[in-house]
C-alpha cells in the first residue's frame, strides 16, 4: 500500500466514526444534559471514549473540551482506553466481601494473565473491572461478564467459566 | 400483549380492576417464576422454558396473557418480581393453592405439571423444608416470612410486573384516582404529614415536610424526581422494587407531582440495575397507553410525564444535590444547602426528591389513611422498612419488617441465625456510611432515632451479618478504601481525609500500625466527620468510629500483639510445609518469590520464616496441599 492510500483509509474512517457520533447527538439532542446519555452512548458503540470523539462532542454541545473531558473521567463507567471483547465486573459489594470473593478475583486475574494492576488483557480478549455493589448479594460472591450474573462463585468455577468462554471464542473464530 | 384502552374517568378504572380480578380468578392454575436479579441468573429462565415446554408436551393450553380467559382450561405462566427469599432461588409458586417451591431446576418441570398443574398436588421435594424437618407447604409457614410485614412488598412476588393490568387487580392506581378527584394537592400533602412517613433512602427526613415546602415555593414549573441510584454496597431492595412491583414507585411519584404542583419527573437509576431499566421502561409504557400517565390523567385536568436517566456510576450521586447536578449532566458533586431542592433544585426549580421505597409507600397510604399506616412501627418511626439482609446468616434476602424491630429478631428469627454455626460477631447496618452494630444491641430497636443514638444509621438498608471469622478492622478499612475512591474530591477533608485514613486502616491491617495512630485515626474522623458538605463525607468515617469503639481490642491486637484474631488479615498469617505431605518437589520453592524456601529434592523442604514475605505463592503452588496457612 503507497502512504498515500493509507492516509485516505484512515480519513475515511474517521469520517465514518463522527458519522457515526453525529447520529447519536442527533438522536439526543444538544442540551448540556443529554452529555451523559451521549457520552454512554458513544461508549457502548466503541467500548470506550476516544479522545477526538469527545472533542467533537464538546464542539457540538458548545462546550469547554474541559468539561466534557471532567465528565468523563468522573464517572467510573466511562474508560478512555480500550476495554477488551469481554468485559467482567467483579462485585465488591459488602456481602461479597465478607463471603470471600478476594480469592474469586485472584483466581481471574491470574488465570487471564493480568498483573500488576493490568485491567485488559494483551490480545483485548478480557477487561477485568472491580465494581461496587450489583445487587446479586444473596448469590455472593458474584461476577458479571457481559452482563450475565454468575453467583457463588469459587475460583473453580470461574475457571469453567472462562475457559467455556475462551472455546466458544475459539469455536466462533474457526467458523 | 392484547392492547389496553385508554382509561377516561376513575369509572374505567374500576370496570378494568374487576376485569382483571375476575380474569385471574377465572384461571384454574397461575404459575409464577420468580424474575428478580438473583434467581434470573440463578437459572429461572431455563426453569421457565422447561415448564412451558412440558405444559406443551401434556396439552394444556397457556394464557397469551392473564387477561385473555377465551379458553377456560388454559393456565397462566409468568414471571413475578422478587419474593425475598434469594436463597432458596429460583423460586416457582403456584396459586391459588400457593404452593411455594424453591430451588427448582428444569428437570422438575415435569412434575410440577404432572402433579400439581394436572393433579393439583404439592411436589413435596420441591417445598422448603424447615430445620427441624418439616415441610412448609405456603409461604406463610416459612420461617423466614412469618415473621414479616410486607407493606411494601406486599405485591413483589404476586404479581406479573410486565403487566400493568395485574397491578390495577391488587387496587393499583385507585390511591391515584382517589387524590385526582376527591383530594385536594394540600389534602394530600396533609396525609402524607400525618403518616409521618420517613425518607427510606438513609437520611430519614419526614417527606410530608419536604412536599409541604415544594408545594409553598411559588414556581411555574417544578419536578419530581425519584433517587434509584442504590449505590451502598450490599443493598438491594430498590433494586427488587423497580424489577417487581414498578407501578408502585410510578403511582407514588405521580401522587407526588398532583401534591405539589409539578407535572415533570425523573427516575435517575444506576446503570448497574439493567432488568430494573427494562421493567420501568414497560412500566411507563404501559401507564401511558392506559392514561395513567401523560397528559389529562384518567380524563382529569392533571398531566405529568416520567423520565429515566441513567446513572453512569458514582456513589456520590445517590446525594440528592450531586443526582440533580448529574441529571443536568455534570459532574455529580454536591451543592451547598440551602437553598433546599425544595426551594430551588433540578434547573433551579422546586424540586421533591425522593428514594423508590419512600415513593412505594405513598399510594398504600392515601388508600388506607395515614392512621392504618402508623399502626406500623412506632411512634417517631413508623410503617415499615425494607432491609436486606445478607452475609454470614442462614436465610440472606430482602426482608420488611416495622421499624422499630429489634436487631435480634432480624438476625435469629428471620436470619435462621449464623449459617457456619460459629457465634454471631456483628451486623453492619446502612453501607458505608453505617455502622457495626455489637452483641450488646440485639435488643436494639432497628428505627431511625435509636440507631442514631449508637451512632448508626438506617441508611438505605443494607444488614450485613459478620461471624467470628471477620476482622472489623479489615472491614473498617473495606469501607474506607470504598468512600475514599468515591469522595468526589470536592471537600477537602473528605478527599484528603479519608485518604490518611485510609492508609492508617493499610497499614494496620498489614502489621505495620503504631499504637499512636488510633488517636489520630479518630481524630481525622472527627475532622471529616464535620468538615465534609454532604452525607457522604459526613458519615464517612461510621465504620471507624463504630469499630474503633466496640472492637478496640481487634485494632490492639493487631498492633501490639501482632495477631488477627478473626484470622482473615494475611500479614499476620504464617506459613508452614507439613512434612508428611511435601513430597520434596521444589515448586514451592521455585515459585517463591524472595527465595525463602530452601531443601533437598524428595526430602521435605523449609520455609524461613524470616524471609517470607507471606504472598502466599507456595500454597498455589503446591499440588499435594502440603502448605499450611494459619
Amino acid at each position: 500500500m503507497t502512504p498515500s492510500a493509507a492516509k485516505v483509509d484512515t480519513e475515511s474512517e474517521a469520517k465514518r466514526r463522527f458519522e457515526k457520533v453525529q447520529k447519536i447527538i442527533e438522536e439526543y439532542g444538544t442540551d448540556e444534559s443529554a452529555l451523559i446519555p451521549i457520552l454512554q452512548k458513544i461508549q457502548e458503540e466503541y467500548r470506550y471514549l476516544p479522545e477526538e470523539i469527545l472533542t467533537f462532542v464538546a464542539t457540538a454541545l458548545d462546550l469547554p473540551p474541559a468539561t466534557v473531558y471532567g465528565v468523563a473521567t468522573f464517572y467510573a463507567q466511562f474508560s478512555l482506553e480500550p476495554k477488551g471483547k469481554h468485559l467482567i465486573k467483579c462485585c465488591d459489594g459488602t456481602a461479597c466481601h465478607v463471603r470471600k470473593n478476594q480469592p474469586v478475583i485472584n483466581a481471574i486475574r491470574q488465570e487471564l494473565g493480568l498483573k500488576d494492576g493490568k485491567k485488559t488483557t494483551d490480545d483485548h480478549r478480557f477487561t477485568v473491572e472491580i465494581v461496587s455493589c450489583i445487587g446479586a448479594c444473596a448469590l455472593a460472591p458474584a461476577i458479571v461478564i457481559d452482563d450475565v450474573v454468575y453467583g457463588q462463585m469459587t475460583p473453580e468455577k470461574v475457571r469453567e467459566v472462562l475457559s467455556q468462554i475462551e472455546s466458544a471464542d475459539n469455536a466462533e473464530a474457526t467458523k | 400483549m392484547t392492547p389496553i384502552a385508554p382509561l377516561k374517568s376513575p369509572q374505567d378504572l374500576e370496570e378494568l380492576k374487576q376485569k382483571a380480578i375476575s380474569a385471574i380468578k377465572a384461571c384454574s392454575t397461575r404459575i409464577l417464576v420468580c424474575g428478580g436479579t438473583g434467581c434470573m441468573s440463578n437459572g429461572a429462565p431455563a426453569v421457565f422454558q422447561a415448564i412451558k415446554d412440558e405444559l406443551a408436551k401434556a396439552g394444556v393450553p397457556v394464557r397469551a396473557d392473564i387477561m385473555s380467559d377465551e379458553d377456560e382450561k388454559a393456565i397462566s405462566l409468568g414471571y413475578s418480581g422478587c419474593p425475598g427469599f434469594c436463597q432458596v432461588g429460583p423460586i416457582v409458586r403456584i396459586f391459588p393453592a400457593d404452593y411455594f417451591y424453591v430451588q427448582v431446576r428444569p428437570e422438575d418441570a415435569k412434575d410440577i405439571v404432572e402433579e400439581t398443574v394436572l393433579n393439583g398436588k404439592p411436589v413435596e421435594r420441591l417445598l422448603f423444608v424447615k430445620q427441624d424437618g418439616q415441610i412448609c407447604k405456603t409461604r406463610n409457614e416459612i420461617p423466614f416470612y412469618k415473621n414479616q410485614v410486607n407493606v411494601v412488598l406486599a405485591e413483589c412476588g404476586v404479581i406479573e410486573p410486565g403487566d400493568i393490568r395485574d397491578y390495577i387487580a391488587h387496587n393499583g392506581y385507585r390511591a391515584l384516582a382517589e387524590a385526582l378527584f376527591g383530594m385536594t394537592p394540600e389534602a394530600v400533602v396533609d396525609e402524607v404529614t400525618k403518616s409521618g412517613l420517613r425518607g427510606r433512602g438513609g437520611g430519614g427526613f419526614p417527606t410530608g415536610r419536604k412536599w409541604a415546602a415544594t408545594q409553598a415555593t411559588q414556581s411555574p414549573k417544578k419536578y419530581i424526581v425519584c433517587n434509584a441510584d442504590e449505590g451502598d454496597p450490599g443493598a438491594f431492595m430498590d433494586e427488587s422494587i423497580m424489577e417487581g412491583n414498578p407501578h408502585a414507585m410510578l403511582e407514588g411519584m405521580i401522587i407526588a407531582g398532583y401534591a405539589v404542583g409539578a407535572d415533570e419527573g425523573y427516575i435517575y437509576v444506576r446503570a448497574e440495575y439493567p432488568l430494573a431499566i427494562q421493567r420501568l421502561r414497560r412500566a411507563i409504557a404501559q401507564a401511558e397507553e392506559a392514561n395513567l400517565l401523560g397528559d389529562n390523567i384518567l380524563g382529569s385536568p392533571f398531566s405529568f410525564h416520567i423520565h429515566i436517566k441513567e446513572g453512569a456510576g458514582a456513589f456520590v450521586c445517590g446525594e440528592e444535590t450531586a443526582l440533580i447536578n448529574s441529571i443536568e449532566g455534570r459532574r455529580g458533586m454536591p451543592r451547598p444547602k440551602p437553598p433546599f431542592p425544595a426551594q430551588a433544585g433540578l434547573w433551579g426549580k422546586p424540586t421533591v426528591v425522593n428514594n423508590v421505597e419512600t415513593f412505594a409507600n405513598v399510594p398504600k397510604i392515601i388508600l388506607n389513611g395515614a392512621e392504618w399506616f402508623r399502626s406500623f412501627g412506632n411512634e417517631k418511626s413508623p410503617g415499615t422498612k425494607v432491609f436486606a439482609l445478607t452475609g454470614a446468616v442462614v436465610n440472606t434476602g430482602l426482608i420488611e419488617v416495622p421499624l422499630g424491630t429489634t436487631l435480634g429478631d432480624v438476625v435469629f428469627n428471620i436470619g435462621g441465625g449464623i449459617r457456619t454455626g460459629k457465634p454471631f460477631k456483628a451486623v453492619q447496618i446502612g453501607g458505608p456510611s453505617g455502622a457495626c452494630l455489637t452483641k450488646d444491641h440485639l435488643d436494639l430497636p432497628l428505627d431511625y432515632d435509636s440507631l442514631k443514638s449508637v451512632g448508626a444509621m438506617v441508611g438505605s438498608g443494607g444488614l450485613v451479618v459478620m461471624d467470628e471469622s471477620t476482622c472489623m478492622v479489615e472491614i473498617a478499612r473495606f469501607f474506607m478504601q470504598f468512600t475514599q475512591k468515591e469522595s468526589c474530591g470536592k471537600c477537602v477533608l473528605c478527599r484528603e481525609g479519608t485518604k490518611r485514613m485510609l492508609e492508617i486502616l493499610e497499614k494496620i491491617v498489614s502489621g505495620r500500625g503504631r499504637i499512636e495512630d488510633l488517636d489520630l485515626l479518630e481524630e481525622l474522623a472527627i475532622a471529616v466527620r464535620d468538615g465534609s458538605l454532604c452525607g457522604l463525607g459526613k458519615s464517612a468515617p461510621n465504620p471507624v468510629l463504630s469499630t474503633l469503639k466496640h472492637f478496640r481490642d481487634e485494632y490492639i491486637a493487631h498492633i501490639v500483639d501482632g495477631v488477627c484474631p478473626a484470622g482473615e488479615c494475611e500479614a499476620f498469617k504464617s506459613y508452614t510445609i507439613i512434612e508428611e505431605k511435601c513430597k520434596g518437589c521444589g515448586l514451592c520453592a521455585k515459585k517463591c518469590p524472595v527465595n525463602a524456601i530452601s531443601g533437598e529434592i524428595r526430602k521435605p523442604f523449609k520455609i524461613d520464616k524470616e524471609a517470607c514475605i507471606k504472598c502466599g505463592a507456595c500454597v498455589d503452588a503446591c499440588k499435594f496441599e502440603a502448605i499450611m496457612r494459619a
